[in-house]
């Protein structure tokens, strides 16, 4: 079944011939079509564009076109619901937005296209990317692949289930505070978030802007670093892209780790930690120190200020980034006799709970007489967790802790409890902060049920050379990435 | 008790640039609604600003014009509020850490100089523009993030004719200096005004009242003139003012309230994560300050004292920048600058307005104007001749002395030859030439006139009436 293939084995095939792109974009929309509404990976799709941009690529291979220079050419990708792609419904799964179509491509989805891939679908995600488990998706929650009682994380949600689920070759996610990496972990694949001004944000729906990032999802390692090496780069349109080569990620994945240093950060070993999936954690660590690397313990001390100083950052940019969803040029509008009013009503209707319940918080925070207290203390703790990783950095090469606590949790498990849920993202958080690269790949399951767990590697700015080789070497030595759902792997 | 004003004046000037200050879209005035707009002006959904080089040059430019420091670092900042005109719902302006700061405008007033200290010149970016119709409104977005310059003077201004003048002198060294072409009509300058009343002598300011929504500069003064009579009589009466933001209604001619203290918005100013701050390297100051210009205001005082002009005439030129560029690059060699000067300014000006002649375009070579001085100083030439010569020059390029030579201009001072042509005169004017000696005075003009028309203007004036009145009274 072609929509199992990674991205390097799908170009393979194609580029030999054996099979075509409309085969490929055609597998994923049969999958899609089986299992898709029990899944709810997707919000919307067109399969009638997604088989011509397939056709197109079909002709284009018989005019020579090569996966040497185009590496997606042929590759169905999915895409998350808050980056823009011309022509296509931006909802950010909100209802604010209406019948709101974009009118132009994000970088990233101009570097696909470039790079040959199908772009197509629209994944469902959390609310404007606030949440952990696509509970706040005003359209329905995604199931977790692995167990449909429960969810596949989140923002990032449709995106890490399609992928684990076979419906797409990879997608695109964005990560924020986790909203890659969580869950991949609980869907089972691979997911990175690059470093802060390595991927344009150009055409990403901004939740928190200093903290944003657009990131691969992935069936293996080898898929993310040509995913990444594709969308990866400096662009004019984005002030904070920067101007660092992008190295053939693909080249660092030599398999050889012999005397990289890996970090165990003493404060991640948490009490809320899941045995299981300490017990798997360890056991990577284990693995990678077999492989030849060297482990050693480090400290983050200002990590238990991560998640409160998240919470400052990322929802003071969030009461801004989202004014301008109002009603007035676009999206849906509750109309009234005033302005006021009208932004009111509209807002009000347009927005779920915790989107509210953040927008709330982030003009709390810079209000008058608030801003010193706590967005600018935010801001100084923020510099003093990137200082804390920049240290660890001069004495190893990653850091290694498990991606989330538990593995993926009951569908309104949490939904109840915002700090619970604040708190799945207690690993992940500081990446984003410190504006460094991280990556969560499969490193086992529960045992009862059979849930994925996750393990992240951190690597530092523009370290994604070695996160990835890292990560590809310990992926290749147990094998776990293969493993799929039973749900969605049946009758093929 | 005396009260005084304290004046103190925001003002807003959209910078001359190409494009808007983020996006691409054309920085224009006049075009049909919502066409110089694209998905990073209109705010939408996934765009990010991307900063004009020109703006941030033109504010720094300000910034020296101004006599302001230049920070080594500047940053961005969102300012919320919530308005249709507003694509995002937030400005992005520059709060705490301006490109600019702390300088000051010198200018005349009161037949003095006044100094007004400037606070800061920060970068911002323009709304769109909203209209209103029958049964609903629009916006035109086609202003929405045109850059714009935030000029605040310290609270230095004492008068509406001080506030007045001050706004004129701003504006003129922005125009000088290539900034903004501050067209009021196409609403390039906006002003908004900060004024209190407090006692002669005493210290403390009193209640800041700010007033906005006047659309001319005169519109300013008329605002002021309500104003400060209104809180002082309000204090002498013994009420009280406090901090407000009052309107401005221009037909009405007063100010009303807008809003108190208390709803003042809280604007919630954060840094702006979408640009990196602004830190200019000395290379890129260097090349900015390249393009300082002389302001008006010196160049008005050098021309009076390098050139000998008067005072108008000085003006002149400080207002028409190219005639007075011309003037400078033909006076050079000339020992008689006034006169080059009025040359340039009576003659020059009229014949390019008449034949409609751009001024890069006219024929006269550089050293001819000073000659042309030269020949009437010298006595070469009458001053009317002159004109005659001036005609020539403008219409063929030739040089003066050429054309005197062609055309037999040169004035005639041969005393026999004027002589003979009043004695033809005297002949020919019986009845003249007794009013004169009757006593009439009048009559010398015409006996005068008729010589000089006799000789074609040439005679030299000076002589031909010795020669007369010798003539008549002898």
């Amino acid at each position: 079944m072609l929509n199992q293939l990674t991205i390097a084995e799908l170009t393979a095939q194609l580029s030999r011939k054996e099979v075509s792109a409309r085969e490929a974009t055609q597998a994923c929309l049969d999958q899609i079509g089986r299992i898709d509404s029990q899944l709810h990976a997707f919000l919307s799709l067109d399969a009638h564009d997604a088989l011509a941009q397939a056709d197109a690529v079909d002709r284009a291979i018989a005019g020579g076109a090569n996966a040497t220079a185009q590496p997606l050419l042929g590759v169905p990708i999915g895409i998350k619901d808050v980056l823009a792609v011309k022509g296509a419904p931006l909802n950010c799964s909100s209802k604010i937005l209406g019948k709101y179509v974009s009118p132009y491509d994000a970088t990233v989805i101009e570097k696909l296209r470039a790079a040959g891939a199908v772009v197509f679908g629209r994944l469902n995600m959390d609310e404007f990317a606030m949440g952990s488990s696509t509970e706040n998706s005003a359209f329905g929650t995604t199931r977790n692949p692995w167990d449909l009682s429960r969810i596949p994380g989140g923002s990032s949600g449709g995106s890490a289930a399609a992928v684990a689920a076979d419906e797409c070759v990879a997608t695109l996610g964005s990560d924020t505070g986790g909203s890659i990496r969580q869950p991949a972990a609980l869907c089972g694949c691979v997911g990175l978030k690059p470093t802060y001004g390595r991927v344009s944000r150009y055409g990403l729906v901004a939740f928190a802007s200093s903290l944003d990032q657009i990131g691969p999802f992935t069936k293996d390692v080898r898929d993310s670093a040509t995913l990444l090496e594709v969308i990866s780069g400096i662009d004019h349109r984005d002030s904070t892209s920067l101007p660092q080569p992008v190295p053939h990620y693909r080249n660092a994945l030599t398999g050889d780790i012999k005397g990289l240093r890996i970090g165990l950060p003493k404060e991640y070993m948490i009490g809320g930690l899941d045995p299981e999936v300490n017990s798997a954690v360890q056991a990577a660590v284990k693995q990678l120190q077999s492989l030849g690397a060297e482990i050693v313990e480090i400290s983050l001390p200002h990590t238990d200020y991560a998640v409160a100083t998240y919470y400052i950052v990322a929802t003071a940019e969030a009461s801004a980034n989202l004014a301008r969803f109002d009603g007035i040029r676009y999206g849906q509008r509750v109309d009234a006799d005033d302005p006021l009013a009208l932004y009111s009503k509209t807002r009000g209707a347009g927005f779920g709970d915790e989107v509210k319940r953040r927008i709330i918080l982030g003009t709390y925070v810079l209000s008058s007489g608030y801003y010193d207290a706590y967005y600018l203390r935010a801001q100084k703790v923020r510099t003093l967790i990137r200082q804390d990783f920049l240290k660890a950095f001069e004495k190893v090469d990653v850091i290694v802790t498990p991606t989330t606590p538990t593995a993926a949790f009951k569908i309104g498990e949490k939904s109840d409890d915002p700090l619970q849920m604040y708190l799945s993202d207690i690993f992940t958080i500081s990446c984003n902060l410190a504006g460094i690269s991280g990556i969560s790949l499969p490193c086992g399951f529960t045992s009862n049920p059979r849930l994925p767990i996750g393990l992240q590697l951190l690597g530092q700015p523009f370290g994604e050379e070695t996160l990835l080789r890292v990560a590809q070497a310990y992926e290749q030595s147990t094998g776990w990435h293969k493993e799929r759902p039973p749900f969605s792997a049946a009758g093929k | 008790m005396e009260y005084e004003a304290v004046i103190g004046l925001e003002t807003h000037v959209q910078l001359k640039t190409k494009s808007k200050m983020w996006c691409g879209c054309a920085n224009e005035f006049g075009a049909p609604p919502n066409t110089n707009v694209c998905p990073v002006c209109l705010g939408l959904p996934g765009v990010l600003p991307v900063a004009n080089e020109e703006g941030l040059r033109l504010t720094v430019l300000t910034g020296y014009l101004l006599n302001c420091s230049i920070p080594s670092f500047a940053k961005f900042d969102r300012k919320n509020y919530f308005y249709p005109d507003a694509p995002k719902n937030y400005q992005i302006t520059q709060y705490d850490k301006p490109s600019t700061a702390h300088g000051f405008v010198d200018f005349e007033f009161a037949g003095g100089m006044s100094r007004v200290r400037i606070t800061r010149a920060h970068l911002e970016e323009d709304v769109g523009k909203n209209f209103h119709f029958a049964r609903n409104s629009g916006v035109d977005f086609n202003r929405a993030g045109v850059p714009l310059l935030e000029i605040v003077s310290e609270p230095d201004l004492t008068s509406s004719d001080m506030a007045y003048t001050y706004l004129n002198a701003l504006k003129d060294i922005l125009i000088y200096g290539g900034i903004s072409d501050c067209d009021m009509e196409k609403g390039m300058v906006r002003c908004d005004v900060n004024v209190s009343v407090r006692p002669v002598g005493q210290k403390e300011l009193g209640a800041k009242i700010e007033i906005k929504n006047m659309n001319s500069f005169s519109g300013v003064r008329r605002a002021l003139d309500y104003e400060i009579p209104r809180q002082i009589a309000v204090v002498k009466a013994g009420g009280k003012l406090s901090q407000e933001t009052r309107r401005w209604d221009d037909v009405g001619g007063i100010t009303e309230l807008m809003r108190s203290k208390e709803q003042a918005h809280d604007y919630r100013y954060f840094p702006e994560p979408d640009l990196m701050p602004f830190e200019p390297t000395a290379a890129w100051l260097e090349e900015v300050s390249r393009r300082v210009v002389e302001l008006p205001l010196a160049r008005k005082q050098r021309f009076m004292t390098a050139y000998g002009l008067p005072a108008p005439d000085a003006e002149t030129f400080v207002n028409d920048v190219p005639l007075a560029d011309y003037f400078e690059q033909v006076t050079a060699t000339a020992k008689n600058p006034k006169a080059v000067a009025n040359w340039v300014i009576n003659n020059l000006r009229a014949k390019l307005t008449e034949t409609g002649t751009p001024l890069a375009e006219v024929k006269i070579k550089p050293a001819d104007l000073p000659d042309l001085v030269a020949l009437v100083d010298g006595g070469k030439i009458s001053s009317k001749i002159a004109q005659d010569v001036f005609a020539e020059m403008f219409a063929t390029g030739e040089a003066p002395a050429a054309i005197v030579e062609k055309k037999g201009l040169a004035q005639v001072s041969d005393t026999g030859a004027i002589e003979k042509l009043c004695d033809e005169v005297i002949a020919a004017n019986p009845k003249s030439a007794e009013d004169f000696r009757a006593g009439k005075g009048a009559a010398l003009n015409f006996l005068k006139g008729q010589v000089m028309k006799l000789s074609k203007g040439k005679a030299n004036p000076g002589l031909v009436g010795e020669i007369l009145e010798r003539k008549l009274q002898s």
